[in-house]
């Protein structure tokens, strides 16, 4: 009886198996195949001006005047990146404080009530941040430094986006660390202090890593914010007061209208991203394997 | 069983098809993408009037508008510009008219600007309102994003190219524009005027400059008198045919002004 029973559940497993592993490579393959379609599709579109050697144009061009011909795209490459370098250097370590809080410090009521919280400001619509940035925070920029729209300001409505998912990474990544390796420490006698610095903070790092990385990604990628309160302007930033653009804003802001080459460098923007955020979880994925 | 529901299910959706190829006129639009969203619009009215009727509407800019409409690609061609000389086969049909005035935030005590000096200001000559007059404060200088309408008409009406306007702003539509200037006392820009009279109304602080001492209201565009205006027209080659002259009649008329007054331009005198 057992040796029937246990032949026929390996062989029906044997059987899911072969049902289900082609199925599941089909699904990745798939997944892979739309990422590639993308950058293909992208690269078609953007043809008419990276096509004949016209790449060259969008690092030597001076300046961003499709009317005129102009495709030079590196100040908003510049910009995207600022932008997301500015705001993760803020929202991470306030991110990561609040994670620390909501795991180890808050008091139990509290602890409910603030994760909702957090969770409600991770959902919260960016349209909405961004009018609250171009209606409160950008008039008071313009009153201490004109014109107001800057690079200061979309930096700061963006550390307010990715704090929160900061910190539900960070939380979900604390959360994971074995409890008897906090109550180890503790029995050697650690501090509070010295238990999350040497001991959880280190133990998580993999999940606040790419909490890190999911931030930076969002914030590489938002468009609305930017579009309202970054000033729109075409430059290299040289200071936190200057209005700038980056490359989702600029698809944004021009898509509506434009055709032939100027449509290409739109999609020409899209493609950079793209790759932006490719290298990204390049980086991502080199930084866990050689940890 | 199963088979008969199919078959009636398949015949009936056979003749639906083959109804609506007889019945099926279609016009054709292309051009403008000022004027597409408002014709979009109009075609959706002009549809639900005449059954069976299909509107299409494609934009690419007026010079498309021009060639299609020569080459008979599209029935009608949308044109937001006054014909040129050279243009002289085809058929103006004007539907409305877009005007654009410049804008200043409330509290700034300059009322009047020449052309020279918003020239100035826009290719970054004069930096302060102080040199103009005003309180001592730095300009903002609002400009549009490349492939709008507004920004085309000011540039041809200033005579510059996009490259030397110095900007301080860079806003997508016509509302974005109007935040901006409310939020910044010393910020100047250029909105249609349709836009800017209606948030004025509502209290926005902003408030629209005279252009040659022309106030800027859509009862002067109306008049034809306010100069950083410009006719939105269909254009066709020759006498339109039946169907064509129905939809530029019906978009001249009278029925279509509360859809030419939502996208903020100002409908013709009828």
């Amino acid at each position: 009886m057992l040796m029937i029973l246990s032949k026929v559940s390996s062989l029906s497993r044997w059987n899911i198996d072969r049902t289900l592993a082609p199925l599941l490579r089909m699904a990745g393959m798939m997944c892979a195949a739309v990422l590639i379609l993308i950058v293909l599709f992208l690269l078609r579109e953007a043809w008419p001006l990276l096509g004949n050697g016209g790449w060259v144009n969008l690092f030597s061009d001076d300046g961003w005047y499709p009317l005129e011909g102009l495709y030079g795209l590196l100040p908003m490459l510049a910009v995207s990146l600022a932008v997301m370098l500015g705001a993760i250097m803020l929202a991470g370590p306030v991110g990561l404080g609040c994670a620390l809080f909501l795991q180890f410090y808050a008091p139990p009521g509290l602890r409910k009530s603030f994760r909702l919280l957090l969770s409600l400001l991770a959902g919260m619509p960016s349209v909405v941040l961004g009018l609250w940035g171009l209606t409160v925070l950008v008039p008071i920029i313009a009153l201490w430094q004109p014109p107001g729209p800057s690079l200061l300001a979309a930096i700061a409505v963006l550390t307010l986006m990715i704090v929160p998912t900061m910190a539900l990474a960070g939380a979900a990544a604390l959360s994971a660390v074995p409890a008897d390796l906090v109550s180890g420490a503790a029995a050697l006698g650690m501090s509070a202090k010295s238990r999350l610095l040497y001991v959880v903070i280190p133990a998580a790092r993999h999940g606040i890593l790419s909490g890190v990385l999911m931030s930076m990604a969002r914030a590489l990628g938002e468009t609305m914010v930017l579009l309202m309160v970054s000033g729109n302007v075409v430059q290299y930033p040289h200071g936190l007061f200057d209005p700038v653009r980056a490359l989702t804003a600029n698809i944004a802001l021009e898509m509506a209208y434009a055709t032939g080459t100027h449509r290409a460098g739109l999609f020409a923007s899209g493609l950079f991203l793209t790759l932006l955020v490719l290298v990204l979880a390049w980086l991502a994925a080199r930084s866990v394997r050689y940890d | 069983m199963i088979n008969m529901r199919f078959l009636f299910v398949f015949s009936a959706l056979m003749s639906m098809f083959v109804h609506s190829a007889l019945a099926g006129q279609r016009l054709t639009l292309t051009g403008s993408s000022t004027i597409a969203p408002l014709v979009l619009e109009i075609g959706k009215r002009f549809e639900q009037q005449n059954v069976g009727v299909r509107v299409d509407v494609q934009t690419g800019g007026s010079s498309r508008g021009i060639s299609d409409a020569r080459t008979g690609l599209a029935d009608i061609g949308m044109v937001s510009r006054v014909l040129h000389e050279s243009e002289a086969d085809l058929k103006a049909h004007a539907i409305a008219v877009d005007g654009v005035s410049m804008v200043l935030h409330r509290d700034n005590n300059i009322d009047t600007l020449c052309n020279d000096q918003i020239r100035d200001i826009y290719t970054g000559k004069i930096r302060n309102w102080r040199e103009l007059g005003g309180a001592d404060q730095q300009i903002t200088v609002v400009n549009k994003a490349e492939g709008r309408s507004t920004l085309e008409l000011f540039l041809a009406y200033f005579g510059l190219r996009n490259s030397q306007i110095r900007a301080s702003v860079v806003i997508g539509d016509n509302q974005q524009g109007i935040k901006t200037i409310a939020g910044n006392a010393g910020a100047i820009g250029y909105v249609s005027i349709g836009a800017a009279e209606f948030v004025e109304y509502e209290g926005a602080p902003i408030k629209r400059l005279r252009m040659n001492g022309i106030q800027a209201s859509t009862a002067q565009v109306r008049a034809g008198s306010f100069p950083l205006s410009r006719p939105l027209n269909l254009v066709t080659a020759g006498e339109p045919d039946e169907l064509a002259q129905r939809f530029i009649r019906f978009a001249q008329g009278p029925d279509v002004d509360d859809l030419i007054e939502s996208q903020f331009f100002v409908p013709l005198e009828h």
